[in-house]
């Protein structure tokens, strides 16, 4: 058996069949290739580390038990995420009853960029630094997921597949079952929400001239 | 002058957008959703505007750190387990 590293994963019939005929290589290159984006994904919708791993431990489950009743409407990789997306909102709901906070309050009304110097005022928007040093990288880094986790759930897991792990919009919208004009309106809100703490943060971080 | 050749006149049905506007349709604009008119409006403003355009890179800027968070994997032990897992199933169905 080949390995998949750096070749990505074969077509959708060649998985499936693997899978069916029990073939451990294959299972185990998806777990490798996917679970990093379930995490993250589960993340949107529970409350710990520990829990989005038991969702995605779940979803793991519910493919090799359900594989032969894969019908291939959707592709593999939509069918096995709606799986985990489905596995994380009951969790969560779940969660949401028992803990103080909830997972799902709404996505707020109108959104206001609250950031710092958006566009329009030359003297507002200043140049971004390139986080060359690692120091900074890392910090970045470390922002970045600080601020998926103040994010809305929806806006999170759309910003989340879009731009963390690299999906397409067509690959979001089956697997959320949302519009593309959805997609992309949940999509700008967090990329613009983003934008706006990187931008104090940069002004926060800003060397005095 | 070039006031009357039709390229020019096309100019005019550009859609002129404000920097509000503009901010709001970033992601419309970089997933290539908009008609031509809302498209050339959109060129128009960026290229004229320098705080939009700074703008616009941060938007790039930020979208391109987002793919950089570093990678996550499952733990060992809940990765064996669903190994087993699979390999139990199809010992049961074989």
């Amino acid at each position: 058996m080949g390995s998949f590293e750096g070749g990505g994963l074969p077509p959708d019939d060649v998985v499936v069949t693997a899978l069916r005929a029990g073939d451990e290589a294959m299972f185990a290159a998806l777990l490798d290739t996917w679970s990093r984006g379930m995490l993250r994904v589960a993340r949107s919708y529970v409350s710990t580390d520990h829990s989005a791993e038991e969702v995605v431990q779940d979803t793991w489950l519910a493919v090799v038990d359900g594989i032969d009743g894969f019908e291939g409407r959707a592709s593999i990789k939509t069918w096995v995420f709606r799986i985990l997306v489905n596995t994380a909102k009951k969790r969560g709901v779940r969660e949401s009853r028992t803990l103080p906070w909830s997972a799902f309050e709404q996505d707020g009304g109108p959104f206001r960029d609250f950031g710092a110097a958006r566009g329009g005022q030359a003297d507002l928007a200043a140049a971004w630094p390139t986080p060359e040093g690692e120091a900074l990288a890392a910090e970045v880094r470390a922002l970045i997921a600080e601020a998926l986790g103040r994010l809305p759930p929806r806006q999170r897991v759309v910003i989340t597949l879009r731009d963390v792990e690299g999906c397409t919009s067509d690959e979001v919208c089956e697997i959320l079952e949302i519009s593309a004009a959805n997609q992309r309106v949940l999509l700008h809100r967090a990329r613009t929400a983003v934008r706006g703490w990187l931008a104090d943060y940069y002004e926060s971080v800003k060397q005095p001239e | 002058m070039k006031r009357f050749i039709p390229e020019t006149r096309a100019v005019n049905v550009v859609k002129r957008f404000t920097c509000d506007e503009l901010a709001e349709l970033l992601t419309a604009y970089l997933e290539d959703a908009l008609d031509q008119p809302s498209r050339d409006g959109m060129r128009a403003h960026l290229s004229c505007c320098e705080g939009c355009g700074r703008y616009f890179e941060q938007f790039r800027a930020t979208i391109k750190v987002l793919g950089d968070q570093p990678p996550e994997k499952l733990s060992a032990p809940v990765r064996d387990r669903l190994m087993s897992a699979f390999r139990e199933r199809h010992r049961h169905h074989s």
